[in-house]
């Protein structure tokens, strides 16, 4: 074996006809040891982090009948850049692809690319100002026209333009997109930007079709027939679609991977409850996915017995978190409370800001309500593993915030409730109608009453609390009150957008209609400073340490992170799904099969 | 008659039109957005989220919204769906094959089971067959159906297994087996809504027979010597009817709004889906013109129920 057909295996592990097992087995047969050989698939830019793909078995495309997918909220439309919520955006990636996806790890997987730009391989400028994309040779589109940089620059000047109204153009608004020649583009940042992976990758950056697309591009975006019938690169082609009830596909013979699609049909039905999606799947077997189970994990157990399927658990940014308000949500300034130009009584002391995180029994809140679907945590960043701080740690111990209060001047009256200057330590504690969340509120009142704190409970539907109606004071951005819990999700793989939720300029307030990501109004000089400092630091461990920096900071106060939340899906017993947490739950399709 | 219904029609437009501003000004007061999904995704600027509502004319004020609204709809423009991008009118032919069948084999069902049970109810009132068929009707009408909706999965699909839950519009295939599968899907949405409306048809069969049976001529009849089988069915149930037919005319309505919660348990794509779906994401076109178009079927059948009336009785005048 000489030099040559060593990079053509390498090239094979690379996009996917070869597992890298298998490359390993080879090298170990032709005598090198098997660290060797893993060391030589990462030296040529294959990551050294298990392989998602490598675990696909089947040896042809076709033939494995029809996937049936059951998601509890319906697809309306698909068209990824105008997708409202996550089912959109799944229905979306049965037939459109981005040129690279995010595994389980919060690593890239090239999917319409060739391959992962690099500093090594050169397509990453030293200055992290520009970075060069290439396509994969030979991907067609569904109607058969080949996929071309013309494609991705008219994505991005479709996304762009504001007169389309996609929810994407954040990730291209502030970036150039030029054609190099027919399969690259070099990708411009106005000023160096160590995330250059925003445009064109995972959820935001499905590819579109000039030559479709082209004619409905701005304010006659709505007009675009292939709105409901999209015509893409990925594993199944569009058969049907109903809005608001169903999506058909069909396999696509000519998908770029090999051995790829394995199912011959697919269909994704939408409506219904999530109980009885979980029951289709897991008693019944009449679907072989159901998407976000978010039911309690008990009813999951119990439904699990029925053998016809299991509970899946990835992990991606999601997290339920309670803020402690920095403002006075009782003081109208100007026609708003929780006003920035107020201070909190009690929480504007980060003294009682941590007394109330000691308050906060995170390990009965997992154990008793999240089971299997969450983690206790002290952080608001929780992965990818390289920006997850290891200086943070949560305790229970109200013996210690009773000592905080103490020393902060808040010392117990005769009625048990704490006092300071005349006012009483009574707070209210809002969150949205959800089950867990109210027993979450119960818990936390229960050990806040213990140290001399007192709740009142308020909760909010859902429909209410994430509201971007500026009309409403009930909405989780207004904040009119004095703490409040909810979740988020970070959709990529790198905490710099997420961090934003606590950067002082970005103040949720009435000069913006409350739709500032800092609902919490939480300031702080060092974490705008360290956060400033990161974006624009391109070495990247450098960076990983200063927006660590960042997450410690804002959970020493008035952050308090509470449940790292998985993504929970029903699979069919079966079925075999690999799914990354920071991605699409359908980002990985074209490896899914079933074991025959 | 032509003149009748002429006024008829006339009284009806400001009816509509008070409807449809109530209806508007209702929504527009309720909280929630349709792009509030957006806010929980990180990802998307609140500028795009303010374009979207600037683009979408939800800053306007309200009565400008509503004439803006109106003049659409009077030009035949049902309005656009800001969920789905898509005319509303789409949407709504789409979901309207399958809320017809669905619902209208309910009525069906609950119309042989109504009129044979009440009709015997009434031949021996009080007997012990009367009683049962009492009793049923009234546990038929006090279960919700979400109640036995869930009861019959549980059984059905869950326990037995023989019947599937979720419920498709249109399934790929063809032939027998397509007919087949088509037919195990809807038994169990139809016998819920179908049990649930015979339940209280059969009360009104069972009355109006009784009223009927104790009228002269069907003493004649029976002092005739006709059978007791030919009395019912041709003297009692003919005019016994009569309100029955009005009743279920005032029903159609219903029918084409589809059983909401039923379909919402079955994952049943129809218009009580869809507006369902719409509400939750507050959708405003699509609510208000599945709404709007409820009100025009009800007022609608209102006046074809009363020319039923004067049509099966020609003892009512209209006038």
């Amino acid at each position: 074996m000489d030099e040559r057909d060593l990079h053509g295996l390498i090239g094979r592990v690379k996009d996917g006809r070869l597992s890298r097992r298998a490359f390993v087995q080879r090298m170990v047969a032709l005598g090198l040891t098997a660290p060797m050989a893993g060391l030589m698939l990462a030296g040529n830019g294959v990551a050294l982090a298990a392989d998602i793909r490598a675990g696909y078995k089947p040896t042809k495309a076709g033939g494995g009948g029809a996937l049936k997918l059951l998601w509890w909220q319906a697809p309306t439309l698909i068209n990824p850049h105008f997708a409202v919520g996550t089912k959109d955006q799944d229905a979306s990636r049965i037939f459109y692809e981005p040129l690279a996806a995010w595994d389980p790890d919060g690593n890239l997987t090239p999917v319409l690319a060739a391959s992962i730009p690099s500093r090594e391989n050169g397509a990453l400028a030293a200055d992290g100002r520009s970075v060069v994309w290439t396509l994969k040779p030979g991907v067609t589109w569904h109607d058969g026209k080949p996929l071309t940089a013309d494609d991705l620059v008219f994505t991005w000047e479709y996304a762009r333009d504001p007169a389309t109204a996609a929810v994407t153009t954040g990730s291209y608004k502030d970036c150039k997109v030029e054609k190099i020649d027919d399969l690259s583009v070099r990708v411009l940042f106005d000023k160096p930007t160590p995330f250059w992976c925003d445009a064109f990758v995972g959820v935001v950056g499905m590819v579109l079709p000039k030559h479709l697309f082209g004619p409905y591009s701005g304010a006659k975006s709505r007009d675009a027939p292939q709105n409901l019938a999209p015509v893409g690169t990925g594993p199944y082609r569009f058969v049907e679609f109903r809005p608001g009830d169903i999506v058909r596909g069909e396999r696509n013979p000519n998908y770029h991977l090999p051995n790829r699609p394995y199912f011959d049909t697919i269909e994704m039905k939408g409506g219904g409850d999530a109980v009885s999606a979980a029951r289709a799947v897991l008693q019944t077997g009449e679907y072989d996915y159901a998407w976000n189970m978010l039911i309690e994990d008990e009813v999951l157990k119990r439904l699990e017995t029925g053998g016809k399927g299991r509970v899946d658990v990835v992990y991606g940014g999601k997290l339920e978190f309670l803020l402690l308000n920095a403002t006075d949500p009782n003081v109208e300034v100007d026609g708003e409370r929780s006003s920035i130009t107020t201070k909190h009584p009690a929480f504007s002391d980060p003294k009682v800001c941590r007394a109330m995180n000691l308050l906060v029994d995170r390990k009965s809140i997992q154990t008793y309500i999240y089971g299997r679907t969450g983690k206790a945590t002290a952080n608001t960043v929780n992965g990818p593993e390289r920006f997850v701080s290891k200086n943070t740690a949560f305790a229970f111990d109200p013996a210690k915030a009773n000592a905080l209060l103490d020393e902060a001047g808040w010392a117990k009256g005769s009625d048990g409730i704490r006092a300071k200057d005349g006012k009483k330590l009574k707070l209210v504690f809002q969150t949205s109608i959800n089950a867990p969340r109210q027993k979450t509120q119960a818990i936390i009142k229960q050990a806040a009453a213990k140290a001399g704190i007192e709740t009142e409970l308020k909760s909010v539907t859902g429909s209410v609390f994430f509201s971007s109606d500026p009309a409403n004071p009930d909405t989780c951005t207004h904040f009119y009150a004095d703490m409040e819990m909810y979740a988020y999700g970070a959709t990529q793989a790198d905490p710099a957008i997420w961090l934003l939720m606590y950067a002082s300029w970005e103040v949720a307030q009435k000069a913006n209609k409350w739709q500032g990501r800092n609902v919490v109004r939480w300031r702080s000089d060092a974490y705008d400073e360290a956060y400033n400092a990161a974006q624009s630091e391109l070495e990247p461990v450098k960076r990983a340490a200063l927006l660590i920096k960042c997450n410690d900071l804002a959970v020493s106060e008035n952050v308090l992170p509470l449940i790292h939340r998985a993504e929970v899906s029903a699979v069919g017993a079966s079925l075999t799904a690999p799914r990354s947490g920071w991605d699409n739950d359908l980002a990985f399709l074209p490896d899914w099969y079933r074991d025959a | 008659m032509g003149a009748y219904i002429l006024r008829r029609l006339l009284i009806a437009i400001p009816s509509l039109l008070g409807i449809s501003l109530i209806l508007f000004v209702v929504l527009a007061l309720a909280p929630g957005d349709p792009f509030g999904e957006l806010a929980a995704n990180p990802n998307v600027p609140p500028e795009v989220r303010a374009a979207l509502r600037v683009k979408f004319g939800l800053d306007d004020p309200i009565f400008t919204r509503y004439l803006s609204w109106l003049t659409a709809m009077l030009h035949g423009d049902w309005g656009f769906s800001f969920a789905s991008r898509v005319n509303v009118d789409t949407l709504i032919l789409q979901r309207l094959p399958t809320t017809l069948f669905v619902v209208g084999s309910s009525q069906v069902l609950a119309l042989l089971i109504a009129i044979p049970v009440g009709l015997y109810a009434a031949r021996r009132p009080y007997s012990l067959a009367d009683q049962v068929a009492n009793t049923l009707a009234f546990v038929g009408f006090s279960l919700p159906t979400f109640f036995t909706g869930l009861l019959f999965i549980l059984l059905f699909s869950i326990k037995l297994g023989w019947l599937p839950f979720v419920y498709q519009a249109d399934l790929p295939g063809s032939g027998l087996p397509w007919l087949w599968a088509n037919i195990r899907q809807a038994i169990m949405p139809v016998a819920v809504l179908g049990f649930f409306q015979a339940a209280s048809y059969t009360r009104y069969v069972r009355a109006s027979a009784l009223d009927v049976a104790r009228l002269d001529y069907v003493t004649t009849a029976r002092a005739k010597g006709l059978s007791e089988g030919t009395v019912t069915r041709r003297h009692i149930a003919r005019n016994a009817l009569i309100p029955v037919v009005t009743l279920v005319a005032l029903q159609i309505p219903a029918v084409f709004g589809g059983a909401i919660v039923t379909e919402q348990i079955f994952r049943i794509p129809g218009i009580g889906s869809l507006l369902i779906d719409a509400m939750l994401s507050n959708d405003t076109p699509v609510v208000m013109a599945v709404t709007f178009v409820f009100a025009g079927l009800v007022i609608l059948f209102n006046l074809v129920a009363d020319l039923l009336y004067g049509w099966l009785d020609p003892r009512i005048a209209l006038r």
